[in-house]
């Protein structure tokens, strides 16, 4: 009986290595370890035996049976894994050929300049607001210590409508109405829109934006020069570059007094001097002040009580020296060669 | 306003080892910006020398080969000019001189070797207006003393450096050499040197031969006093020379006077002939369409809103910005009229922007000092004797409305350092006001300053407080963020969303100006509205306001279209502009404009169509919480529009925009969606709350109906919800047919009904008995037909 067994198993073991794909697996399965196959006629055999060697035999061809059926099994998985495998192989694509999608959209770069300073300010607790478009001369001019005749208008040459009724030249329009909408409340905006002036040549635009910034608040809290130098070197250092520096000189706006042109450190060659800052190591970039006691009483505040300051960059110089743009012309031109390089997240 | 420093150094002690630019620098700092800073004439290694033999060069018929004796040497120099000859004294630039065109090198001209120039005044590069015919074709001959081998430039008075500051509008008193001093005088902290006003004056009194009348309020002071027996010639070297520094022209000894005046304190005067004048001066309005020929030989044709100095006869000049031609000073003017005043600034301002802008006018408008008023006229009656040899008459023609007394504002050390966040003290603020020839007082703080009628500019306490930062400084000051309350700051998202949304889509934003003609926009304007104009526009076909968006991004698509870039998919939110009853409106609108490729696929790319467009404008109503409140309507199509591809967008009833294709006779294959974002925006949106999730299954079932063409699928989804009742949750168009199958002008639409209940499993016998509903229900209501 031993004898048998093991001839057998030498005998499987030689058919199992010969089968080497699923369907010869199948059938040694068929012919070797079935019903009718050998090993059943082996366990037939034991009927006859006594209870002892019944005992031995039955423990030798059980062992034999299992070992030779998880033989079997790890040959099929082989096959099985080999033959998908297979599959697979044949299933292979080019991955570098075009994706399907739809085309790639992007924000226009003054959108992702107004939306980065928008957050900023919003989480200082600003609040952005608009006006219109269309403004009277009251609220462009006579309410910002502006009156008719007023030498300063001719800093700004306006596309009027009617005698009464131009395109706004500035933001600060918007500093006029929110402060007539509030009832002696504390202030703190920022106003980004489009604005208009009658002059066009290589560095002006006829249409242009503005970012307008106002602070207002009780006299006792002291809104103070200081106070605008920081919050606008919070303004200059995120949009602009960590490390600039700001640099105050007295300049001359009707709305505000003192009145300043702030310089920043010149973020293309860090104050060395170069093209851009015409070799000062200066950039202009913000008119600022503190705001006028006439402009507080024209709107209803009373100066003795209220006061703060307001502060305005080009809304398009701070675009074009963020991304490198040249020329302001080629913001209003919307060539998609120009638009399409503005399609990702910026480095933060 | 043009510094000239040898004009100024007659007022104050500039240290010669400042170079100019420093000065300008030093201005810039305290507030007054320049354009340019240099000399007056940008030449070197100019001297003075002397043709001692000139003879035809043998190869040119107009060239001349000379020898010049230029102290030192005697130099080869090959000139063109036609007036070189022996004898005359000529400015040489030496070999290696830089001139304003040119360098000079040594060099063969026709094979004779020439080593250096002789050059005229053109070639030293004056302005234009300063030149004589002579000047610019000869070489400068200078006069016969001029001493050989001298530099040249110093011998000419040319040496001067000028500074080309641009002044902001508030420094009116900058406008003068004078005003240049006390701002020099404060940054250096030097004083200013008093004016020289000393004259004589003869027995005759201007009172007993002239009279003026002022019969306007708008003229608030008038000085005039009278020069007899003035000689005309040529002015001294100096007033020439400052004057062209200056920028401006000298004409004669009088006339040059009057600009030199102004030009030193600030206070434009006008010199009239006297004999042509008669024996009054009246100061009135201009009659309406009054003319008058001023100076430059114009007839101004004037109106009410303008003062003009008369006499008895006419009027004589236009008050503050130039004066007549008849009364003008020439060549055989023996005696002289001198004005001084003082017009109204707004009115001054308005005349000359409607005649001509004048160095005049640019002082007036921008205020004046009386003191100077009554300075200048006498400064003017000095030089006058001096340099004209003119008698003065004694006696002063004087109308004086105007307030003389010094400004006096109370100032605190705290009201300072409070707006500049510095911490200065009595002291310091109180040298910063001395250095600016302000007088102040100070006791426990509180500081009482009295500001000189000079500075026109400083009437509040906040006017003081920039003094001080101007001066003193404020770059030290350290950077804070201002203390104030937490409070959550706030944006407009919605644009901000839209923006997003779009971009996902694949559409770029653009950025377009709102400038256009008004035949382009009169077509794309709403009915019953007016396209807003511009009164004054700077070109013909930009002359209006946009009152759509559409033509902008049209323009955007042929921009890049010219360019050779196809698929464009863009958008634009901004405002549009329209007039109403005479009153202006503005909306704020979203503008998409789609062409060309949109699905990206290899080999199997889709175009853009009236649904993809639509799809793009649904995804963004959805998105912005608008579904199922929006519908497509085919009535009212804008005329721009094609009318069998486009819609008008009706949100809760009301029309918010249009979609569809652009008419092919404007443009081929471009779609277009405008949406009013003002009127789409005031529709409020419920919160975003969860909604119950069906626990059980829901059943599907399709069906088809043959139909007219006409027939569009949301008349037949309406009767199918209608019949579909509660238990039909959903239904889909998912086929649209046409062919034979269905016969000509037919087309089966295909649709899958969704059927759910939320209380229990519905059995196919319940979804069935809707479903026949339904079928009878479309197939009577639109009389069609349900396929098989």
């Amino acid at each position: 009986m031993k004898e048998k067994i093991e001839e057998l198993k030498k005998i499987l073991d030689v058919k199992l290595e010969e089968a080497t794909d699923l369907t010869k697996l199948n059938e040694f399965k068929i012919n070797y370890l079935g019903k009718s196959g050998p090993i059943s006629e082996l366990t037939n055999c034991l009927r006859d035996l006594d209870v002892e060697k019944k005992k031995e035999y039955g423990k030798l061809i059980t062992d034999f049976k299992n070992d030779i059926f998880s033989k079997y099994e790890e040959s099929k998985s082989k096959y099985e894994l080999e033959e998908l495998n297979k599959k697979l192989e044949s299933e292979k694509i080019d991955v570098t050929l075009p994706s399907k999608r739809i085309r790639r959209g992007s924000k226009h770069p003054n959108s992702l300049t107004i939306e980065a300073v928008e957050d900023l300010f919003v989480s200082m607790g600003y609040d952005v607001v608009d006006g219109p478009e269309l403004e009277t001369d009251e609220y462009c001019f006579e309410r910002l210590n502006l009156p008719k005749g007023h030498p300063a208008r001719d800093m700004q040459d306006s596309f009027y409508i009617t005698d009464e009724v131009l395109l706004r030249t500035q933001t600060s329009s918007v500093q006029a109405r929110y402060m007539e909408s509030k009832d002696n409340e504390p202030i703190r905006i920022i106003v980004p829109g489009k604005t208009y002036r009658r002059e066009e040549d290589a560095t002006h635009a006829a249409q242009f934006s503005q970012i307008e910034g106002l602070v207002i608040d009780k006299k006792e809290n002291n809104v103070s020069l200081a106070d605008l130098k920081g919050t606008l070197e919070v303004f200059a250092r995120k949009m602009l570059g960590k490390n600039l520096d700001l640099r105050f000189r007295p300049s001359y706006f009707p709305f505000t007094e003192p009145s300043y042109e702030v310089d920043v450190t010149c973020f293309k060659c860090g104050g060395k001097g170069c093209n851009l800052c015409k070799n000062t190591g200066w950039i202009e970039v913000f008119a600022a002040g503190i705001v006028h006691p006439n402009v507080l009483r024209a709107n209803g505040y009373d100066p003795d009580i209220w006061g703060g300051f307001a502060f305005g960059p080009g809304w398009d110089r701070i675009t074009m020296f963020r991304y490198g743009i040249p020329d302001i012309r080629y913001l209003y031109q919307n060539d998609i060669r120009l638009l399409n390089q503005f399609d990702r997240k910026d480095d933060e | 306003m043009i510094l000239s420093r040898s004009f100024v150094k007659d007022y104050i002690d500039l240290d010669d080892n400042l170079d100019i630019t420093t000065i300008a620098e030093d201005m810039t700092r305290v507030g007054n910006e320049y354009d340019s800073a240099g000399k007056f004439v940008n030449a070197t290694n100019l001297v003075i020398g002397q043709i001692v033999e000139c003879t035809d060069h043998p190869d040119s018929d107009h060239l001349h080969v000379c020898k010049v004796n230029v102290g030192n040497e005697v130099l080869q120099i090959v000139c063109g000019a036609p007036n070189a000859r022996v004898g005359i004294k000529v400015i040489v630039a030496l070999v290696g001189a830089k001139l304003p065109e040119i360098e000079i090198k040594k060099g063969l001209i026709r094979g004779v070797e020439s080593c250096g120039m002789m050059c005229s005044r053109a070639e030293l590069g004056l302005d234009n207006k300063f030149l004589t015919e002579e000047d610019r074709t000869g070489i400068a001959e200078l006069p016969e003393d001029a001493p050989i081998g001298e530099e040249a430039l110093k011998y000419l008075g040319y040496d001067d450096e000028v500074v080309d500051f641009e002044l902001t509008a508030n420094r009116g008193d900058l406008l003068s050499i004078l005003g240049m001093a006390y701002e020099l005088g404060a940054i250096y902290d030097k004083k200013v040197k008093d004016i020289d006003l000393s004259h004589n004056e003869i027995k005759d009194n201007v009172n007993d031969e002239f009279t003026v009348n002022v019969e306007t309020d708008n003229c608030s002071l008038f000085l005039a006093k009278k020069v007899k027996n003035v000689t005309i010639k040529e002015s001294p070297e100096f007033i020439k020379n400052r004057l062209m520094a200056s920028g401006i022209r000298p004409i004669n000894n009088v006339v040059d006077i009057s600009n030199y005046v102004m030009l030193e304190t600030g206070q434009p005067l006008h010199f009239y002939d006297a004999d042509r004048l008669g024996d009054t001066l009246i100061v009135r309005m201009a009659k309406e369409n009054e003319k008058l020929t001023t100076l430059d030989n114009e007839v101004r044709e004037l109106d009410d809103s303008m003062i003009v100095i008369a006499n008895k006869d006419n009027a004589v000049g236009l008050a503050g910005v130039m004066g007549g031609l008849t009364t003008e000073v020439e060549y055989d003017t023996k005696n002289i009229i001198i004005e001084s005043a003082i017009f109204d600034s707004v009115l001054v301002r308005k005349a000359s922007k409607k005649i001509v802008r004048s160095e005049a006018s640019n002082r007036f408008e921008k205020g004046l000092d009386p003191k100077r008023t009554y300075m200048a006229i006498e400064r003017a009656c000095t030089l006058l004797e001096k340099y004209a040899s003119g008698e003065v008459l004694s006696g002063l023609l004087e109308y004086n409305q105007t307030n003389m007394d010094d400004k006096v504002i109370d100032i605190t050390v705290d009201n300072i350092n409070n707006v500049l966040g510095t911490n200065l003290d009595a002291k310091t603020i109180i040298s910063v006001f001395d250095r600016l020839g302000f007088t102040s007082k100070e006791k426990d703080n509180n500081i009482t300053v009295t500001v000189p009628s000079r500075r026109l500019d400083i009437t509040i306490k906040e006017d003081l407080i920039e003094e001080v930062g101007r001066i003193y400084g404020i770059n030290n000051i350290e950077g804070k963020l201002p203390k104030l309350n937490v409070k959550e700051g706030t944006y407009d998202k919605s644009t901000r969303l839209i923006r997003n949304k779009l971009v996902d889509l694949g559409l770029n934003e653009v950025l377009t100006p709102i400038f256009m003609a008004d035949n382009i926009s009169d077509m794309y304007k709403e009915e019953g509205t007016e396209s807003v104009k511009l009164l004054d526009p700077l070109f013909n076909d930009r002359n209006t306001i946009r009152t759509s968006l559409v033509p902008s991004l049209l323009n955007v698509y042929s921009y890049n279209k010219a360019r050779n870039l196809k698929d464009i998919s863009i958008f634009e939110i901004a405002k549009t502009f329209y007039k109403k009853e005479d009153k202006y409106y503005e909306d704020k609108k979203l503008c998409i404009l789609m062409n060309g490729e949109y699905f990206l696929e290899l080999g199997n790319n889709k175009k853009v169509d009236f649904y993809i467009l639509k799809g793009v404008v649904e995804e963004l109503l959805i998105y912005l919480g608008y579904e199922n409140r929006y519908s497509l309507v085919t009535d009212n199509i804008p005329k721009f529009m094609h009318p069998g591809q486009s819609a008008v967008i009706n949100l809760n009833g009301k029309e918010i925009g249009y979609l569809g294709k652009i008419h092919p006779s404007i443009e081929k294959d471009v779609y277009i969606c405008e949406i009013n974002l003002d009127k789409l925006l005031e529709n409020r949106v419920s919160k975003l709350k969860y909604k119950e999730i069906n626990k059980y299954p829901s059943i599907s079932k399709d069906m088809a109906f043959a139909m007219d063409k006409s027939i569009t699928s949301e008349e037949v989804i309406k009767v199918i919800k209608k019949a579909g009742g509660k238990l039909l949750t959903d239904v889909k168009v998912f086929d649209v047919y046409e062919g034979e199958n269905v016969g000509v002008n037919n087309k089966s639409l295909a649709f899958n009904l969704t059927f759910e209940d939320y209380t229990k499993t519905l059995t196919d016998e319940e979804v069935m008995e809707v479903f026949n509903n339904i079928v009878s229900s479309v197939e009577k209501t639109l009389n069609v037909k349900l396929r098989s």
